[in-house]
Order: C-alpha cells, then structure tokens, then sequence
C-alpha cells in the first residue's frame, strides 16, 4: 500500500507538471530529497502515521517511508538488537528511554503528540458505564491493558489519581486486543486511548471522564544515530513536527504536547 | 478333550459376487470329522472363511450351525456372537498380551470372571504342552509354539466350529511336518466340527477326513481323501496328487 | 577402507553425505535460538523469578490446564481419529471436509482461533448468548481455546497409528466373542497406544506453549487465565531478561516431557 503511493504522487506531480511553464523542472530542482525511510513507530500510530508518510511524500516523490508499527518495548528492543531503524516515535518516554539510554538516538527526542484515555464501551452501553467508578461493579466484565504495557500503566495512573481500585477480568497485552473485546461486546468496558475510540468509529462508543488529564502519554520521536539516510530522515521528523503533521495528528485525536 | 460334543454340525451355502469373481459353494461338516477345503490361490478359500465368520456379509444362502441360523435373508449375527473360532495363517496373536492374556482373551470377552478365565487358559496351555510359555510375549515365539497358541486362543474361547486358515503356511518346511502331525492330534482331540483352509496337499491327508475342491469359486469334487487320491477329478488334484506321491 | 566403510553404511540405513548438509542447517536452525536462549538466560534470576506469586500461579495455572486439555483431547480426539482413520470409505467430499476441519486448526493463527471461538461461546456468541454463564475470562475459557488449538496434533497422530496399524487383529478379537467395545478398549487401543502417548505430548506441549488463541478468547488475569506464555509476553515488555527465564521453564518442561516419557511408552510395542 504504502510502496505504491510514490509512484501514484510521481504522477500526479507529472500531470500537474503539464500545466507549468517547464515541465520536468520543478520535480528534480526542487527536491534533492531521495532513498527509503524506516520509521519504527508505536501501532496506536498505524493510521495516522500512514497518513502522514502519504502527505511526506507527496512533497518528495523521490523519498519512500516504510514503516515497522509494533508494542513500543518490541521496537525499543528490536532498535537495541540492531534493527536497521531510521525514526522511533514511540507511546511513551520511558520505552524511547531505553534507546536513548544505548546511545543509539541522534540528537533529543521531541514529544509530537499526546494521547489520553477514554472508556470504551460496546455501541448502546449495555452496561450502563458513566465513569471509572463503574470500573468497580462486579457485575460488569471490564477489559483493562496489562500494567506492563504503556496503555496498562497510563490506566494504573487514572485509577491511583482517582483514587478507585478497578476489578478487571482481564489484562490485555495491547489496547488493540483492549478495544477488540469492547467490539465483541465480551466486555463492558474498557479503558483505551482517544485516538482508538475515534478509529474505531460506529463499532464503540467512547466516554471521557474526569481525570483523564491524570494519565497523559506524551509520544516522543527520534532520529536514529545509525540512520545513513540523515536528510530524508531529518525531513520525515520535521515534517511529522510541522503544522501539517499537526493538522493530521489533530485529526485522529492526538493531542499537543505543551512545549 | 471332547469339547465339541455329538451332533454339533455346520451347513453353509455360500453365495457371493463381487466383480468378475462369483462364490458359488455349499459345505458340511459333522462334530468329529475335519473338512478340508482345497484350492489353488484365488480360487475362494479366504473369501469362503469370511463367509462363515460374519467378517463378510453373504448375497444370499445361508449358514447354521447345530440348528442356529446364523446368516440366511434375514438374519446376520455379527462375528463376536457366531462362537466360531478361527487360526489365522499369520495367527495375529496380540502382541500386547502375554500367551496366558491372548489364551484367556475369549473367556474373558464372554464375561468369566478374570481368575477363572486365567486358570481355564492354564488347563489349555497344559493340554497343548506349553504352559511354560505363559507369560511369554507373542513376538518371542517360535512359529510351532505361536500356531499352538492360536489353537488355545481359539478353542479357549468354546467355539462351536474351529476354522484354520492356511495352518502351515507361516511355518519353515523343516518343521512342517512335525507341527502338523501334532495339530492334527489336537484336533482330533477337541472333537467338534473343523473346516481347513489350504492349499497344501500334505494338510489335507494329515488332517481331513473329507475334501471339498474349490477352483474359481465353485466346487469341483467331493469326496473323502482316499477317493481324492484315487479318482482326482480335474488337472488341478491330478497334479496335487503326482507330486505327492513323488514324495 | 573405504569399501568396507560404505558396505557397512548400505547395509544399514543408506544416508547420502549430501543430505547432511540441509540436516545439519535444519538442526542448527531448530536448536541455535534454543541455545541462545539458554546462553543469555539470567540464571541466578531464576530461582527468585519462581518463587514471585504471579509467576507460581501462572506455571501452575498453564500446567494444570494443559494437562486438563490433553485429557479432554484424549477423550474426545481418540474417537475423532477412529472416524477420521475409518472414513476411507465414506463419499470424498464428507470425507475430505473431515479432514480438512481437524487439519485448519493446525494452519489458523491462534489469535484468530481465540476470535472465533469467542464468536461462537462469547457473550454475544452464536451459542454463548444462551448460556446462563459467561465462559470468557474464565479458567474453562483457557482449556477450551488449548482444546481447539492442540487435539488437532493428538488427532493426526492416533489418526495415522490406526491406519498404520493391523485391523485383522480386530476381526481375530471378534471371533473370539468380544464386543465392538471390548475389541476398542483391549486391542486397538493398546496397539495404537504409541501413536497416542505421541499425540498426547504434542498435545500437551503446545497446550503449554499456547498463547495467541487463550489470551483472544480467555484474555489475561493473574490466577484465572493468565497462563505461564502470556506472562513472558508481558514480562518482555519491562523486563526481557525475567521473560527470557520464564520461557526457559517452558522449554524445560517441554523437553522433560518429551524425552522421558516418550521413551518409556515407545518400546510398549514392537511386533
């Protein structure tokens, strides 16, 4: 999907070409920009990253962006093993630490996004969920992420600033698997973040609640010192921390982080 | 042994048609006597076997034995309750079980009570003079020993017709002669009604009173094993018996 | 030398040098990440791992349910595999959709598995709607989702020991007077008992090692469904060295199993 839109833009920029006073010009004087870009980045970012990668190279025909979407400790971990890795835009501060940490990232991670929690809850609300405190009623099947995952513990945070002990039934490895039980209906409630609740459309509906400001993830991202490919590179992370890249994280709910 | 008593008796007619091949054959035999049927391969023997143990179901005609109908039009009792016991040519002893658990596995399939089908597959092993294989396991056998086996296994298990299928076959021709001899003793010894399978002119004079000659599925003589060797009716006994007396 | 060298080799089993080579990379392929696990394993963690409360509960919790789906397995996947092994005869389409559906859990992603099974027994499930008691994120959940995902491996296994094995010995059973029942219990069963003490371990060792399809269907808590595989997975998210030692104990016990008992029911058989 993402491979072919480089070719589509080419064209596009072709047909546009048509209409200036030198055709073929402007495509190669203009951008100097070419090579791959590997972007390792958290999968809460799968869409709006693919967005963003088709907008980038709209204004760069000759750059292509593949993308490694994954937990962020995976990709963390896969970056300290050696994976050949351009840009790392992960969930949370502490997985982009440990990259950090190795000695692996070209100059300071920038947060270029926040996301906060939302209950989730199947389309109609068959359990009556209004807050975090109907996170407690036994009755209920309550989805949560495992602590050990960043969506896990950015709900430990909203739950301890709350000061409410939730009973969850289950303790999901990733707020995918979180949202997919609310799609089901398994569950009555879960606990993912905005951006999930507005992907996921008509299949849940979301809730804000009071204190989701307790539990903020800021999204840092980092260009990475064994990058070869530096401009491209250097010009992908900008562009995500442009006004463009703003508008499109905007739109998928991602907030912004106060600088 | 006298576990066949007198007036046991077996009568088949056994109808059958599969592709080319047709079984066309009528049998009987008396508690005492042994019949032998004799044919080259492919001629039916097997097929015939099946027949009588319910393993193959009959087009039509039928099989009774002491008065039991076992198979006509309408009736077909399945192999486990026909009580016909059967030695197969390889003998398919379990392998899993010792000679004392292959013995005691008919007496015990009828409900006797483990102790007592145990000590009943003793007595058995006793009369067949190889009680001290008891505990043995069915590979370790020799094929003299094994056949002995299968007749206890058999006749352990009460039959009210023994069919041996090919007795000698499996064994080395040195001790062809001895085994049958003995075989033919036991035989003699249990009493009740017995059809041999064979395609070996030696079994039928060591063992049969009486010979049906089957080639392609039909009976082509009857008659004792006397009147066999001395009037053969087709080229096929001819020949048996040339080479026997060459002997 | 030589001469007497290749004799001896073509008498017993011949084995060309040429395919040395590709066993070799398929063993080195097979054991070398094994081995690396083993190297980098924080061994002095891994006393003090066992004894933390979420690891205990969770190595007791996945052996106790996989052993409980192997017995399921053996119960109702024996008599899957009599049909299977006696469907020679049936039409081809039944018979060839039999064993395409006893085979599509062994090339369907277990997470998948977990979906579906959550689609059929979930709350809002084809039949999960009528029952009178919730079966996700229960410890029956867990063995359920182990069922589906391991009998498959006992079925083919039993599946192709009966029709390796003789079935005349089933008829010399019946001359003898015992019932379809007694002939199963006493004589095929027994002769198979090889193929089903080798489906019961692969059974048994990928119900340990599940993951994708319980943590769909019977998701993930501490004491109830959170098996010892989903507990390295999350392990590995804040402490791979924790994790790599917990998949070790898998390994362990996998490879216990296998060796020991494999070896003890084998030779059970020899005719």
């Amino acid at each position: 999907m993402r491979r072919a839109a480089p070719a589509f833009v080419a064209v596009a920029v072709l047909l546009s070409g048509c209409a200036a006073p030198a055709p073929g010009v402007a495509t190669t004087t203009t951008d100097t920009l070419a090579g791959t870009v590997t972007v390792s980045a958290a999968a809460s970012l799968t869409d709006t990253f693919g967005t963003i990668a088709d907008a980038f190279t709209t204004e760069h025909p000759d750059v292509t962006v593949t993308f490694n979407f994954g937990g962020s400790s995976a990709l963390a971990a896969q970056i300290v093993e050696g994976a050949p890795v351009d840009v790392f835009a992960a969930a949370s501060a502490a997985t982009m630490t440990t990259v950090v940490e190795a000695g692996l990232t070209e100059g300071e991670p920038t947060a270029f996004a926040t996301n906060t929690l939302e209950i989730a809850v199947p389309p109609g609300n068959p359990g009556g969920v209004a807050g975090l405190a109907d996170f407690t009623r036994p009755e209920l099947s309550i989805a949560l992420c495992a602590a050990e995952v960043p969506c896990g513990a950015a709900a430990m945070a909203a739950f301890a600033a709350a000061g409410i002990a939730p009973e969850p039934d289950t303790l999901e490895q990733d707020v995918k698997a979180v949202l997919t039980k609310v799609e089901l209906g398994e569950v009555d409630a879960g606990l993912v973040y905005a951006t999930d609740v507005r992907a996921a459309g008509d299949r849940v509906d979301g809730i804000e609640f009071a204190g989701a400001a307790a539990a903020v993830s800021v999204y840092p991202i980092a260009r990475l010192a064994a990058s070869t490919r530096n401009a491209a590179a250097t010009a992908f992370v900008a562009y995500v921390l442009s006004p463009a890249g703003r508008k499109i994280l905007d739109d998928a709910g991602f907030g912004a982080p106060q600088q | 042994m006298g576990a066949g008593g007198d007036g046991m008796s077996v009568a088949a007619a056994l109808r059958l048609a599969r592709g080319a091949f047709t079984l066309d054959l009528d049998l009987a035999v008396t508690a005492g006597r042994t019949l032998a049927l004799l044919g080259p391969n492919g001629a039916g023997k097997s097929t015939a076997l099946g027949l009588l143990a319910g393993t193959i179901d009959l087009d039509s005609g039928s099989v009774v034995v002491n008065g039991r109908v076992l198979d006509d039009e309408s009736t077909h009792v399945e192999t486990e309750h026909r009580r016909i016991g059967v030695v197969f040519q390889d003998y398919l002893l379990f392998p899993h079980l010792s000679v004392l658990e292959n013995v005691a596995f008919g007496p015990r399939s009828s409900g006797i009570p483990r102790a007592a089908a145990r000590s009943q597959s003793v007595q058995w092993l006793d009369r067949l003079g190889i009680a001290d294989l008891a505990s043995t396991r069915p590979p370790q056998l020799s094929g003299g020993q094994a056949q002995r086996v299968a007749l206890g296994r058999a006749l352990a298990s009460n039959p009210e017709l023994l069919l041996l299928d090919e007795p000698l076959a499996a064994l080395d021709v040195e001790v062809r002669e001895e085994v049958r001899g003995e075989l033919g003793r036991f035989i003699h010894d249990w009493g009740g009604p017995t059809i041999v399978v064979t395609h070996l002119f030696d079994d039928v004079v060591a063992l049969a009173d009486d010979v049906v000659v089957i080639e392609r599925g039909r009976a082509t003589q009857r008659a004792t094993v006397r009147e066999l060797v001395q009037a053969p009716a087709t080229s096929y006994v001819s020949r048996l018996v040339a080479s026997w007396s060459d002997d | 030398m030589m001469q007497a060298s290749a004799r001896r080799s073509s008498r017993r089993s011949f084995l060309s040098p040429a395919l040395w080579i590709p066993a070799g990379l398929a063993l080195a392929l097979l054991g070398l990440p094994l081995m690396a696990l083993v190297v980098r394993a924080p061994w002095a963690q891994l006393p003090e791992l066992l004894r933390q409360p979420t690891v205990a509960s969770a190595l007791g919790l996945s052996l106790g349910t996989a052993l409980l789906s192997t017995a399921i397995s053996l119960v109702l996947g024996i008599p899957l595999a009599l049909v299977l092994a006696r469907s020679d005869q049936w039409p081809a389409v039944p018979r060839r959709l039999l064993r395409a559906l006893v085979t599509v859990p062994l090339v369907l992603p277990p997470v998948v598995g977990g979906v579906a099974l959550l689609l059929l027994l979930g709350r809002n499930g084809l039949i999960g709607q009528f029952l009178p008691f919730q079966l996700p994120f229960t410890t029956a959940a867990v063995v359920i989702a182990q069922v589906f995902v391991a009998m498959p491996f006992l079925v083919l296994a039993v599946d192709g020991a009966l029709r390796a094995s003789d079935r005349r010995f089933e008829v010399a059973a019946a001359t003898l007077g015992a019932s379809r029942f007694t002939v199963f219990r006493r004589i095929t069963l027994p002769l198979v008992a090889p193929g089903v003490a080798a489906g019961a371990l692969l059974c048994f060792c990928r119900a340990l090692g599940e993951f994708g399809a319980t943590i769909t269907f019977a998701g993930s808590f501490p004491g109830v469904t959170q098996t010892l595989p989903i507990a390295t997975y999350l392990q590995l998210q804040t402490d791979p060295d924790a994790a790599i030692a917990l998949s070790l104990v898998l390994m362990v016990i996998s490879a216990t199993a296998l060796v020991s008992l494999r070896d003890r029911w084998v030779p059970g058989v020899t005719a």
